[in-house]
């Protein structure tokens, strides 16, 4: 029999804390994948974010660190300048890296900082309850936005890549989705493409995945993955935002 | 035959793979149970299954192992 | 050379090839010396884009199992108080200078010491200490930095140099081969890449087990015990046989020194007791020192904050007085002479 699938060996062997439906669980399965296939997983060091990927230290086989909430880029700058051998990657949420962590990421990125950042973006702040991101959708009901989000009272919600990509030091900024086997295999591409760009030390990596949140989308997992192509990939478009190795016209 | 183990003490029952699953072979068994309170997916006609492992791809806890007979 | 470049000096030649910084008067210095020197040195040093950013990056780096430092002054530390308060709870060894201006608020740039409660008491949330350095020469700026790397990697904690703007702009001679080096720990449970060699190492301060958090709490504890027991630092000048005793530290001690001078000229016996480490606080020496004196006077360029661990130390068996100037004002060694006849005087000394 050849085994077709299984958990990769970065991937601890442990019972993940994310709500049925969650694909927190996907992606991190993705990040092991891609440091299995690198074969990288003894000088791989991650930093996890504050958010519902907090216990990311506890689901990866490789050195980890806990960072303050938004710091993980500046956490991972501190690893890759006094250790340019190891590969680091960040592992955050769409508050940690793009509302209190804005100034982290984006100078991390602008630095050309040699790291790969995974960020995961469900338009919502998970772990304290469901309370209004950065992303959160014009209209969208969260606890702190409880008559849909206005923007003309709390704003426009941001989109990363695109922001990212007008920088220098960004070598890849592309948002993926995990809502179907073959964007599943697409984000599994971007983020190999992400570790990859590190080894050849192209500069500052990103992959954003949209994700569900079923608990705080008061959706059911089937469900969220549908409202997540009805709602959140019409105002985040998948594809690569920046490739330095793609020839000019290709990105977007 | 081709193979599908399914961890279920560790499913969460949120039927992603159930609705992926190109052949339909896949249920939420409704009768059992698991230690977390769940009713975990498992396999209805293992004849069918073709490998494709799309139930694995789609597995957020990742509770599903596929192997092909080759 | 000036303090703050001694500082620089310092940590370099402790091995600290590493420095995040973020410029603010008055210890800018110290950044554009690390900037000058560190590639020369085969180090870096990396302008963050905030100080939080910078104590940060250290933490990464300090994580990794490597020497780093960050500097900043009153306003920039206390946008690090988060990222130290991460260093505690992560057990990490790291170095942060403040070299104090005038505050609160944006304050002013003159040299100050209002950041005393802030340093020894409150820099950052939860149960924590910090081994707080205050050097009051451009020479002991070098020798409290090389210090402060051997501490912070002994008792894996970080270690704060509360010097200010004074001392920091202040240039004296400094010999940077009169420190020893202390015996070092191994770095066994750094994240940097397991190499196949161990299970993988999580450096992370956060413990949902309120028993796991209470006792990796108390572990701390157990090493703050051992640091309050070896290593208090503090000078003793002409405290013999001082009726007043005048507790000071940095700029202000070397006031202080002065003023005894002009008071015993004066018929006043006065000496001073300088604390080198503002934690572990001289407790025992100021607590011996109220067996021979008659009265305490601290004197600091605040509105007085050591002064209550003075009257601690001494279990107010003795009377305390503070005398301060504040907001970046200078006390002049006169008039801290005058308060201590004015003391005499009342105490009828």
């Amino acid at each position: 029999m050849a085994v077709v699938f299984e958990r990769p060996h970065a991937l601890a062997d442990t019972l993940m804390h994310y709500c049925p439906g969650c694909t927190h669980g996907i992606v991190h399965r993705l990040v092991a994948e891609a440091i299995d296939e690198l074969g990288v997983e003894d000088k791989t060091v991650g930093i996890a974010p504050v958010g519902c990927a907090v216990f990311a230290y506890n689901y990866f086989n490789c050195d980890m660190i806990e960072a303050a909430h938004g710091r993980a880029p500046a956490v991972a700058t501190g690893v890759k300048r006094t250790h340019p051998e190891l590969v680091v990657f960040t592992y955050q949420g769409d508050g940690d890296l793009a509302a209190i962590g804005t100034a982290e990421t984006v100078h991390a990125a602008t630095r050309g900082e040699n790291i790969t950042v995974v960020f995961i973006n469900n338009c919502i702040y998970g772990m304290t309850g469901g309370q209004m991101a950065p992303t959160t959708l014009p209209g969208q009901v969260t606890a702190t936005t409880p008559y849909g989000r206005t923007p003309k009272i709390q704003g426009n919600p941001v989109r990363v890549c695109e922001m990212l990509s007008t920088l220098d030091g960004v070598a890849y900024a592309a948002r993926v989705s995990v809502d179907t086997p073959a964007n599943v295999r697409n984000a599994k591409k971007a983020i190999l493409k992400g570790f990859k760009n590190q080894l050849d030390c192209k500069g500052f990596s990103i992959i954003e995945v949209l994700s569900t949140c079923p608990t705080n989308w008061g959706l059911s997992p089937k469900d969220a993955l549908s409202w997540l192509r009805e709602n959140m990939i019409p105002y985040y478009p998948l594809g690569t935002y920046k490739d330095v190795d793609a020839p000019k016209e290709e990105t977007k | 035959m081709n193979k599908v183990t399914i961890s279920s003490d560790r499913c969460r029952g949120c039927g992603l793979c159930v609705d992926v699953c190109p052949k339909k072979i896949l249920t939420l068994d409704g009768k059992k149970l698991n230690s977390q309170g769940y009713h975990p997916a498992s396999v209805t006609d293992a004849e069918k299954c073709i490998a494709c492992a799309m139930c694995a791809l789609m597995c957020p806890h990742v509770v599903i192992r596929v192997e092909r007979d080759v | 050379m000036k303090g703050n470049e001694a500082i620089a000096e310092a940590a370099i030649n402790a091995g600290c090839l590493y420095y995040f910084g973020y410029p603010i008067t008055p210890q800018t210095e110290i950044s554009e010396y690390m900037a000058k020197r560190m590639p020369k040195v085969g180090g870096l040093c990396l302008q963050a884009e905030s100080e939080i950013a910078a104590v940060n990056m250290l933490l990464g780096a300090s994580a990794s199992g490597t020497r780093a430092m960050t500097s900043s002054s009153s306003p920039g530390i206390s946008l690090k108080s988060e990222g130290i308060s991460y260093l505690v709870g992560s057990d990490l060894p790291a170095v942060v200078v403040n070299v104090q201006r005038g505050g609160p608020g944006l304050g002013g740039i003159q040299p100050s010491q209002a950041d005393y409660y802030q340093a020894t008491k409150a820099y950052g949330h939860g149960d924590m200490h910090l081994i707080v350095l205050a050097p009051s020469t451009v020479q002991e700026m070098a020798t409290l930095t090389g210090e402060a790397f051997d501490l912070a990697d002994i008792y894996r904690t970080p270690v704060i140099i509360l010097a200010d703007g004074a001392i920091g702009q202040m240039m004296e001679p400094v010999d940077f081969s009169t420190r020893k080096p202390r015996e070092l720990p191994e770095k066994t449970w750094a994240t940097c890449g397991h190499r196949g060699a161990r299970k993988h190492n999580i450096v992370n301060s956060l413990l949902m087990e309120p028993e796991e958090l209470e006792r990796s709490i108390r572990d701390r504890f157990e090493r703050y015990r051992k640091i309050e027991e070896n290593e208090v630092m503090c000078e003793k000048y002409m405290t013999d046989d001082a009726d007043i005793v005048v507790v000071a530290f940095g700029i202000a001690a070397r006031i202080a020194k002065t003023a005894a001078q002009i008071a015993r000229s004066r018929g006043v016996k006065a000496g001073v007791l300088r604390p080198i480490t503002l934690w572990p606080f001289p407790n025992k020496e100021i607590s011996a020192l109220a067996d021979t004196a008659k009265a305490f006077l601290s004197v600091e360029l605040s509105m007085g904050q050591m002064v209550t661990d003075v009257k601690l130390a001494c279990e107010c068996r003795r009377p305390v007085d503070f005398f301060g100037r504040t907001g970046g004002v200078i006390p002049a060694p006169a008039d801290v002479a005058e308060k201590l006849c004015a003391m005499a005087r009342e105490l009828s000394i």
